[in-house]
């Protein structure tokens, strides 16, 4: 295996071996902690520009399933492609088992042509994410130099998000879904119900769409920089039309609102982040994966925050007081991670 | 509305069995502590006196009594609790709060059950309720159907599709049962069981499929979370605590993972947990198909070992649960700063090995399969499988160094990789030497093939460092790859190394000079529930080479005290060790050090990061010892707490110049080396019984001639694997040797010069400086011959005269100063007549410093601690003839769980567990002690058989027999029996041998209840008689009627329950012997 260096935005090294494609990329590094789902991890397009760092050491055990669709969705994938920059782990399993993988993890990578990086102690570099807070980093080959590079300048969600219009599904309710880098099950959830998706861009001006209800995606980066969206979704809240928005969706939905939003430390990525039921004892177990968050003290009045993380008190969903608006800061619709969350999708449709 | 809880009564499980063993007492400890916390009066039941849950401090009130639902109604009237836990004593507490509940008893004193409802248990417990609940919230089991007709039996199959399993119901041992593919083979298969049986069972076969577990925890809120998944490395077929187990699970795609979490949950809110439960799937490996096999209402071997690998301490939260707390409002007692409604991360895998010791049980079966037969477990931790699973071989302690690099023998490889045993890693290595490839061995064994990958990862760089032939020539990187995947020290030199006059140690040590002049040093990593995530200042850690930084920094300031642990459970080192260590590493903290512990046990108190100020879960190699001493500098280590495993490694820690706290290692080495001990005997005048090591039949004939027969012979254990047994005549010798390779000189066999008659007096002591400071005499109820594990015994001893234990106390003291010793030990003799001999001297503390610890309130390990540490000691004051009460500790067997196994006493020990209780006079005390291993006072409505083998014990049982007639006692002998009793007054009913066609025949009466205790004395002599006496003893064991082999202690049985009424016994807490 051909090695590879790993160089951080304040100048530690670590050295591993390549098993992904074989070219140096710069990108901002952050951690999960999921211990399983790397093929949808790996295709959530909010991973946009990242270097991808699992806390669970032996990743690729069992493989990477087939291309195949079902009604014109992935059937095993997040979105049609890797999004994330790079993945650094410790222990690679070439050698994997399972009944429904086609291939092996390094083979999909560089079939994507996206690096993969082995061999790396990475309880220490996620403890060193921990306390310094996310950074900057780099992968470099031999030979081969690139600079370091801030995604979160960029504008992540137009990148990510569709091009084309595209309608799925043929129920009774329309669903205008505004894909800011939308996961695909987010899509599987919904088509369960009574519901035709109609899925636009992410600065789709849908302001004189007809619809029964309005879906804010997740999406990569930023909120504040997705302007027309926000712009959008302010026309919206004006309007008595259902709204739900998932992790990206409800801090645009905030900002939407009037309140702000901030960069945390490092970021909740895993499958095991606690929330709780503003008010209630009832807490769900959730699937993250964020970098910013919603500043509850700056809800307006006739919002307020719907869910709380048990973990660090941050605000993990928001809504009206008395219109059908909420949003998760979590992903109900796992994939991966756990489901307790889904039905929120049910909440969603019965109010349309 | 829940009333008010002030006053909350605990059941423990009773003693060490297979099945349930020691993750009782850490589910209990923990369950308490939370309770205390609470500010709660909490009253425990469990007579296990070896545990920590029943030491001082634990509990307010602790009762050594059986948990029988008498004995707790009697407790539970005594001491008027408000709230009983049940789930926190294994099946034996959840039986027992069933019953008690289904008699209304705890209805009657207003009793409530704190945790998952009695109604929701009972529904779990039935199998047919169970599988309807299930069908009801659409979850599917592996449920069989019986059908009356072939024609039912194919209607059935339409539903279920093949393979299926038949079975005949009503039949024992599998008669008339198989496996079916299509319609043909269930035809011809049904029409044959059907001459059994006029009812089949037809279960979908799910062999070869994956097993899964999951642990769920739920709250009132009905917030629920689980907390761990893990594997079963060996497929479905082999019982999950028979099976290697990983977690988290490796092979499952993220859909399957949470799949089978979502249904877990729904399991438990259907179900109605409050606390936690453990639900097992079978996992089809070809599609997303899954069955739940079961579901347990309670904390389980599999919970605490959850509890262990993730951090997460599942007793203890489940019993806030238990008392109305939200998971939301309990700390994660890892971060201390989220709470306990969270799943843990994990950034590491840990393996899951059990320990057999079929090796110690004639005629029992290796295979392991769907019944668990395994004594104890280890737990490993590594960054990857391959170091996880090399660790956890060695920590067995079974003799394998890893997965590679051992000197297994497997006769038959393809039938042992068909019909699995404990040796089917070892077989798996074999197998690749044969060149067997992966798909070959997944065809045959179903072992998922991720893990033979990874097998075969390791079996790759045992080839690439077999290819060098010295140390130096092998490249850095191999020798840290190597590392990486776990190898010792001690595999690399044997691989590479291949000097065969050198030393296989001298090889280690030369590797360990080499790697650590390279810089490949492990790294110490936290276990914090949180994969980093948090800071945690958790001191839950473990080692491996798969890391660039330690997570802590060592403080080396001196203060440290190492503990080494014991081990895996195993017959003859279990719990009692457990304590030992608990209760060295409590004190070290009293003195103002820091307590390390080292251990890898997950059925233990010790290694919960609660009790110590630093937790290496890790091997208890020379090797990693010393990794850990070179990072803890610490001011010593203690090995005489923990059993002979860390005994056998003092010498070898001394010379490498670690700090041995206590007794020196030369004369822990003299203690343990029998010619350096005799030596020292004979200096000191002390009689030992007569023996010689042998390498030759004929030097055996000599000695035989010389000392006389009966004799004990010691076979070298590791080659013949036969057991050490006693001999009366010389062709039981020769039967016993007549493997002429048992007879070598490399394995010389030891022979021994065997009193008969001899009773068998044990004194533990702690000394200082060769003087000793406080000691316990006990005597067993058995003569010797049988081994001091599986004994009887009473202290303070009742029966001995004054001249033996003044010379017991004089040649204890001779000892102590001969072996100028500084802590804990035991020395075991023979007594006859006055005359004592010295059979074993071990300068540790035994098996039963926690008995007489507790039955004399002074806790010997405590004491011993501090002269470890150097603190000067008064002597113990009080005269233990002065104590008022008798406590008597009596040992739990398993042979219910052994099929076929002779369920015998002999020199070799084969009990799995033992109790003590403590009564005001013998009989009170031994009556209480048995019923708490499993004997009952037999029914006045059914008799009692005696079969008393030989002339002696027909003569010793004779009084017992006279007081069972005259309290009215039904008797049945077997023809030689009757008819000596019959000439000394006492009538019985002949039952004919089980090999005669003649009626009455015993066999039946035991089949048909008619019998409530078995008294059958093994007799040494015509092969028939053996045979009789086997089918006799085990048809006992198998239609579940108590037995004694033992006339001594059937006897004192006899007597006791004879004398006593079970309404009479006392029912005192252990603080109220005073």
């Amino acid at each position: 295996m051909k090695k590879a260096r790993l160089i951080l935005q304040d100048g530690s090294e670590f050295e591993g071996y390549s098993f992904g494609a074989e070219h140096s990329v710069a990108g901002e590094l952050c951690f999960y902690t999921a211990m399983t789902g790397y093929p949808e991890s790996l295709t959530d397009p909010s991973y946009r520009g990242q270097i991808l760092v699992p806390t669970y050491p032996m990743i690729g055990n069992y493989g990477v399933p087939a291309d195949e669709k079902v009604d014109g969705i992935s059937r095993f994938f997040e979105s049609e492609k890797i999004w994330c920059q790079a993945l650094i782990i410790s222990d690679y399993s070439e050698q994997f088992s399972h009944w429904d993988s086609a291939r092996s993890l390094g083979t999909w990578l560089k079939q994507q042509d996206v690096p993969g990086i082995c061999g790396i102690d990475t309880r220490v570099l996620t403890q060193k994410l921990r306390d310094n807070g996310a950074m900057l980093g780099k992968i470099v080959f031999e030979g081969e130099d690139v600079e370091m590079a801030d995604p979160n300048r960029r504008n992540l969600v137009a990148e990510v998000s569709t091009k084309e219009i595209r309608t799925y599904g043929n129920g009774s309710k329309k669903v205008l879904m505004v894909d800011c880098g939308m996961k695909n099950n987010i899509l599987r959830c919904l088509l369960k119900y009574d519901v035709t998706v109609k899925r636009v861009p992410w600065d789709y001006d849908f302001r004189g769409e007809e619809y029964d209800g309005l879906f804010i995606s997740n999406g990569p980066g930023d909120p504040s920089i997705c302007t027309e969206t926000i712009e959008h979704i302010r026309w919206a809240l004006q309007q008595d039309k259902p709204i739900m928005g998932i992790c990206l969706g409800n801090q645009l939905m905030a900002i939407a609102a009037g309140a702000k939003t901030y960069k945390l430390k490092y970021g909740h990525r895993g499958h095991n982040v606690p929330v709780r039921k503003v008010g209630t004892h009832s807490c769900l177990i959730t699937s993250q994966n964020h970098g910013f968050a919603i500043d509850d003290k700056t809800l307006p009045a006739e919002w307020e925050p719907m869910f709380v993380n048990l973990n660090d008190g941050t605000n993990e969903g928001v809504r009206h007081r008395t219109k059908p608006f909420f949003s998760a800061q979590f992903h109900p619709e796992a994939s991966s991670g756990p489901v307790d969350s889904m039905l929120l999708f049910n909440e969603y449709v019965k109010s349309l | 509305m829940q009333k008010e809880l002030k006053k909350i009564l605990v059941l423990g499980s009773g003693a060490l069995k297979i099945g349930e063993s020691g993750e009782f007492d850490y589910s209990g400890s923990q369950a308490l502590k939370a309770l205390h916390e609470e500010g709660l009066f909490t009253i425990l039941i469990n007579p296990n006196v070896a545990t920590v849950q029943t030491s001082e401090g634990i509990a307010d009130h602790i009762y050594y009594l059986p948990i029988t639902p008498e004995f707790v109604e009697r407790v539970i009237e005594k001491e008027r609790p408000d709230g009983i836990m049940l789930a926190f004593g294994g099946q034996t507490a959840l039986n027992c709060g069933v019953a008690l509940h289904e008699r209304g008893i705890l209805e009657k004193y207003d009793v409530q059950v704190v945790g998952t409802p009695v109604q929701a248990i009972i529904n779990t417990e039935d199998r047919e309720l169970f599988a309807d609940m299930m069908k009801e919230i659409g979850v599917k089991t592996a449920q069989s159907e019986a059908v009356s007709s072939i024609e039912d039996a194919l209607k059935v199959v339409s539903e279920i599709g093949y393979p299926v399993i038949v079975r005949a119901a009503y039949t024992l041992g599998g008669l008339g049962s198989g496996f079916c593919s299509n319609d043909e083979e269930l035809r011809r298969l049904a029409a044959s069981a059907f001459s059994y049986s006029p009812q089949i069972l037809i279960e979908k076969s799910l062999k070869g499929w994956k097993e899964i577990e999951y642990e769920v925890v739920r709250d009132k809120y009905d917030n629920c979370i689980t907390v761990c998944n893990m594997e079963n490395f060996d497929p479905l077929g082999i019982h999950t605590g028979e099976s290697v187990v990983v977690a988290p699970s490796q092979t499952l795609s993220d859909h399957e993972y949470h799949m089978l979490r979502e249904i877990a949950i729904k399991i438990a809110r259907r179900v109605g947990i409050v606390g936690e439960c453990n639900v097992q799937y079978a996992l089809d490996p070809n599609s997303d198909d899954y069955r739940v096999i079961e579901l347990n209402a309670r904390l389980s071997r599999s919970s605490a070992l959850a509890s262990k690998a993730t951090g997460y301490p599942l007793a203890f939260v489940a019993a806030k649960l238990g008392l109305g707390y939200g998971l939301d409002e309990i700390q994660n007692s890892v971060t201390k700063c989220t709470s306990a409604f969270f799943e843990p991360a994990l950034d590491y895998v840990v393996c899951k090995i059990p320990r057999w010791d079929l090796g110690k049980f004639d005629g029992v079966s290796k295979l392991i399969g769907s019944s668990m037969k395994s004594v104890g477990e280890i737990m490993s931790i590594g960054r990857t499988f391959e170091e996880a699973i090399q660790k956890g071989l060695r920590m067995v302690g079974q003799g394998l160094h890893g997965f590679v690099a051992n000197t297994v023998k497997v006769p038959d490889l393809e039938y042992e990789l068909n019909n699995p045993t404990d040796k089917r890693l070892p077989a798996i290595e074999l197998a690749f030497d044969q060149g067997y490839t992966i798909e070959q061995l997944h065809e045959i064994t179903k072992i998922d093939n991720w893990f033979l990958f990874r097998l075969q990862n390791i079996y790759r760089v045992k080839l690439e460092l077999a290819a060098y032939d010295s140390l130096e020539a092998v490249p850095e990187a191999l020798l840290r790859e190597a590392k990486q995947m776990g190898y010792s020290d001690y595999q690399i030199g044997k691989l590479v190394i291949k000097d065969e006059t050198m030393k296989p140690h001298d090889k280690s040590q030369m590797v360990r000079e080499v790697r650590k002049s390279l810089g490949i040093v492990p790294v110490v990593k936290q276990i914090d529930t949180m994969a980093g995530e948090y800071p945690a200042q958790t001191n839950y850690l473990y080692i491996t080479y798969n890391g660039a930084r330690s997570d802590i920094d060592f403080a080396c300031d001196g203060k440290s005290v190492i503990v080494l642990g014991s081990g895996a459970y195993r017959i003859g080192s279990s719990v009692e060790f457990d304590w030992c260590g608990v209760a060295a590493i409590k004190k070290i903290q009293e003195m103002g050090l820091r307590a390390i512990m080292i251990n890898y046990n997950p059925e233990t108190v010790s290694t919960d990061y609660d009790i110590c100020d630093r937790l290496f879960f890790d091997e208890l190699t020379l090797e990693r010892v010393l990794d850990i001493c070179d990072m803890e500098q610490p001011k010593g280590v203690i090995v005489s707490t923990g059993g002979q495993i860390p005994n056998n490694l003092a010498l070898l820690l001394d010379r490498q110049g670690i700090n041995i706290l206590g007794t020196s290692a030369t004369s822990i080495d003299i203690a343990e080396d029998r010619q350096k001990f005799s030596q020292m005997c004979d200096r000191l005048g002390i009689d030992q019984p007569r023996w010689k090591e042998l390498t030759k039949m004929e030097e055996i004939y000599d000695f035989v001639a010389e000392v006389g027969l009966p004799v004990m012979i010691r076979p070298s254990y590791v080659l013949s694997g036969a057991a050490m047994r006693v001999v009366e005549n010389m062709d039981e010798l020769e039967n016993a040797l007549k493997n002429a390779a048992v007879v070598s000189q490399e394995h010389p066999v030891v022979v021994t010069e065997f009193l008969q008659r001899a009773k068998e007096v044990e004194i533990d002591a702690v000394a200082q400086r060769g003087e000793i400071k406080c000691y316990a005499i006990s005597e067993h109820i058995e003569y010797a011959g049988v081994h001091s594990g599986d004994a009887t015994v009473v202290f303070p001893a009742q029966k001995l005269y004054f001249e033996t234990i003044r010379r017991i106390k004089r040649t204890a003291r001779a000892i102590a100063q001969a072996l100028n010793i500084s802590g804990p030990f035991n020395i075991q003799f023979l007594a006859k007549d006055n005359e004592l001999r010295v059979i074993e001297c071990n300068l540790r503390a035994s098996r039963s410093f926690p008995f007489v610890s507790k039955i004399t309130k002074f806790n010997f390990i405590g004491m011993a601690t501090e002269i470890m540490l150097g603190k000067e000691v008064e002597p113990f004051g009080k005269s233990f003839a002065d104590i008022d009460y008798v406590g008597i500790k009596s040992s739990q067997f398993s042979f219910a769980r052994l099929l076929k196994a002779d369920p015998i006493l002999g020199v070799d020990m084969a009990s799995t567990g033992e109790v003590a209780c403590i009564g005001d006079n013998y009989s009170e005390a031994l009556l209480k002690s048995m019923l708490s291993v499993g004997h009952r006072v037999p029914s006045k409505d059914k008799g009692i058989l005696i079969s008393s083998g030989a002339a002696r014990s027909k003569v010793e049982l004779l009084d017992a027999a006279r007081e069972l007639q005259a309290a009215g006692y039904r008797l049945y002998a077997t023809g030689g029996t009757a008819a000596f009793l019959a000439q000394n007054g006492v009538e019985s009913t002949v039952l004919h041998w089980p090999d005669s066609q003649s009626k009455p025949n015993v066999i039946d009466s035991i089949r048909n209840h008619e019998i409530d205790l078995v008294i059958n004395i093994p007799k040494n002599s015509t092969p028939r008689e053996l045979q009789n006496g086997y089918q006799i003893r085990r048809a006992a064991i198998d239609y579940n009627v108590p037995l004694i082999t033992n006339a001594r202690l059937a006897s004192a049985f006899i007597s006791a329950f004879c004398r006593h009424e079970l309404a009479d016994l006392e029912i005192k807490h252990w603080a109220e012997y005073k």
